[in-house]
């Protein structure tokens, strides 16, 4: 029996105002995106005048190459890679293991790790006396800095754990144990090869956090050499640090000049912005399957 | 015993377990500067208590009703606008079936949420440009007078707002498509048989479907009512919006870390946590009598 009930006139009504609904949150969405794609490709010229409004005119790389000649932006990406590479493997260490053992309901005081985690979620010590703790701890101007504050998330913890005792069957481990397995020799062999969905949703929650924060940056370092991207972001998108600044009065040639440069200027903004955001995109799409699973897991209350 | 059988676990939530002690607990208690005047060398224990000085000065200072106005009228502001939006998203989602415009449309709405807060706040500044922004030609093409956008401090709330709708609206629907997920598909069939329409099934099934989880998500949310996310508005500061756009947060990092006024910084935040947790409790007490939702 496959018929389907016939629409009423009311349901088409509904569902074309729905259809109608989502294609405006699609465009509202996207719109920006692809305007500012093609704002990094185009004349300067274009896009200050507002005759360039969505599709590229007046095809340039120029911002592109000045992004490239640029040693702040190589630097800072090189020091972003890092910082995430290494952020993400010590968060994945720290919040795998501590997931798994809270999953245990034969981890005898559980319920009071659970709570003394737990309270960090509404209640912290604030900006200053965590700043003169790494500072006193000796971090500052350190990677440890960025990565160690921020390592851990309760939240992600908790995520993993409801996914460790819903996906994993609990009879796996009781055999493995029967079989003489220690718990980290089951962990490491068993659960972990079985957990890759979280793996790669924590990595990705973890990652993006790491590439893309500014502000443990902005307060812990102090050496240009160890800038992350978004502190050089920073600079040029929102300090403005590679725009003309006029000042006083100056003669026709000088005021185009830096009209030309203020355009170029805002060129290389669009420019920064797309390949600063580029990894983030392209990896995206092959973890979304994973993080939506991650996150419906999660939601649902363990 | 299980605790000795078990060793190994205890070895696994030894990390977690010192990272929450040192970075999370030891802060805490280095709040207690709040009521000190904090000399770095004597450290937390060592400096001389103060009382509520610090508060008292606070209080009485010209800028405190501007900071507790701006802080909650944006967070307001945006619990107001920003949490129906996620909502009214999910149930339209819900409505299409699986296919590749249900996905196209997913895969973009939940894309800005991945987008630096620093990303966020250039593609504000340069959209908004008042001479080359693309939202100034745009108002200016359907004939209206834009406005100083960045430097107007009547503006401020508002692009604040906005931008994160634009932002986190299509990732905040994941969690109430999880909630319609579990609806369970016995229900439409009755009703559909029982002649009710999609918009029927939709206000008396799928939106009581969803309720718990919008209880909690605005328990949580009156837990951060002043706490609200100050990276972007650091980001979006200047000293011609500051009026509209000095808030706790803000106050705390520029007095603490810029101006180095540790203790009366920390007592500032503080009394931001004070009330962060007082409301939380107070919020969650409510809905405990009213239903059968809470957080605890």
């Amino acid at each position: 029996m496959t018929t389907r009930i016939q629409e009423t006139r009311g349901d088409r009504i509904f569902l074309f105002a729905n259809y109608l609904y989502l294609t405006l949150a699609f465009l509202i969405v996207a719109y920006p995106v692809v305007y500012m794609l093609s704002a990094s490709i185009s004349n300067p010229h274009y896009v200050g005048s507002g005759e360039m409004w969505l599709w590229p005119k007046g095809i340039t790389f120029e911002g592109y190459q000045r992004v490239f000649e640029n040693s702040k932006i190589w630097s800072g990406y090189a020091n972003t890679i890092l910082y995430t590479l290494v952020g993400t493997a010590i968060s994945l260490a720290v919040t795998l293991p501590a997931a798994y053992a809270l999953s245990r309901r034969d981890l005898v005081g559980r319920n009071l790790f659970m709570g003394m985690f737990m309270v960090t979620m509404f209640f912290g010590g604030g900006l200053v006396p965590t700043y003169l703790l790494v500072k006193d701890l000796g971090m500052i101007n350190t990677i440890w800095a960025l990565v160690l504050p921020g390592a851990a998330s309760i939240y992600n913890i908790i995520v993993t754990r409801t996914f460790f005792m819903s996906a994993i069957p609990r009879e796996l481990e009781e055999a493995a144990q029967m079989d003489g397995a220690s718990t980290t020799r089951l962990f490491l062999t068993i659960i972990l090869p079985l957990s890759l969905p979280i793996i790669a949703v924590m990595a990705l929650f973890y990652g993006v956090g790491q590439w893309n924060s500014y502000f443990s940056a902005l307060i812990y370092l102090n050496d240009e050499a160890k800038y992350p991207l978004q502190i050089i972001l920073r600079q040029i998108l929102v300090l403005q640090e590679m725009s003309a600044q006029t000042g006083g009065t100056v003669d026709a040639s000088t005021a185009s000049a830096l009209n030309n440069k203020a355009e170029v200027a805002a060129l290389v903004k669009y420019s920064v912005i797309i390949v600063s955001t580029l990894p983030v995109i392209v990896v995206y799409p092959f973890l979304q399957r994973y993080f939506v699973q991650g996150v419906l897991i999660g939601s649902v209350k363990g | 015993m299980a605790i000795v059988r078990n060793w190994e676990l205890y070895l696994f939530i030894a990390p977690a377990f010192l990272y929450f002690l040192i970075f999370c607990y030891f802060p805490m208690y280095g709040i207690q500067i709040a009521f000190k005047n904090f000399n770095p060398s004597e450290g937390f224990a060592g400096s001389p208590w103060v009382g509520f000085d610090h508060f008292t000065r606070f209080f009485h200072s010209y800028y405190f009703w501007d900071l507790i106005w701006n802080t909650l009228s944006i967070s307001l502001y945006e619990l107001a606008v920003g949490f129906p939006v996620p909502i009214i998203l999910a149930l339209a989602f819900n409505e299409v079936r699986t296919g590749f415009f249900k996905k196209m449309v997913q895969t973009v709405t939940y894309a800005p949420h991945f987008i630096s807060v620093v990303v966020m706040a250039g593609m504000i500044i340069t959209f908004l440009s008042p001479t080359t922004g693309i939202i100034t030609h745009m108002l200016e093409w359907i004939g209206l007078n834009p406005p100083d956008f960045l430097t107007d401090p009547r503006w401020f709330k508002t692009m604040y707002v906005l931008s994160g709708v634009w932002q986190g609206a299509g990732w905040g629907t994941i969690i109430y498509l999880a909630a319609l997920s579990g609806v369970d598909p016995g229900l439409h069939e009755a009703a559909i048989i029982d002649g009710a329409s999609r918009f029927q099934r939709m206000r008396h099934i799928n939106i009581p479907a969803i309720v718990p989880t919008m209880t909690i998500l605005l328990i949580l949310n009156m837990g951060s009512l002043l706490g609200v996310g100050f990276e972007k508005i650091l980001l979006l500061q200047n000293p011609l919006n500051m009026e509209a756009s000095n808030v706790i947060s803000t106050f705390v990092y520029q007095s603490g870390l810029v101006d180095a006024q540790y203790s009366f910084s920390t007592a500032v935040g503080l009394f931001n946590s004070v009330i962060n947790a007082t409301l939380l409790v107070v919020v969650n007490q409510i809905v405990r009598r009213t239903s059968e939702n809470s957080l605890w």
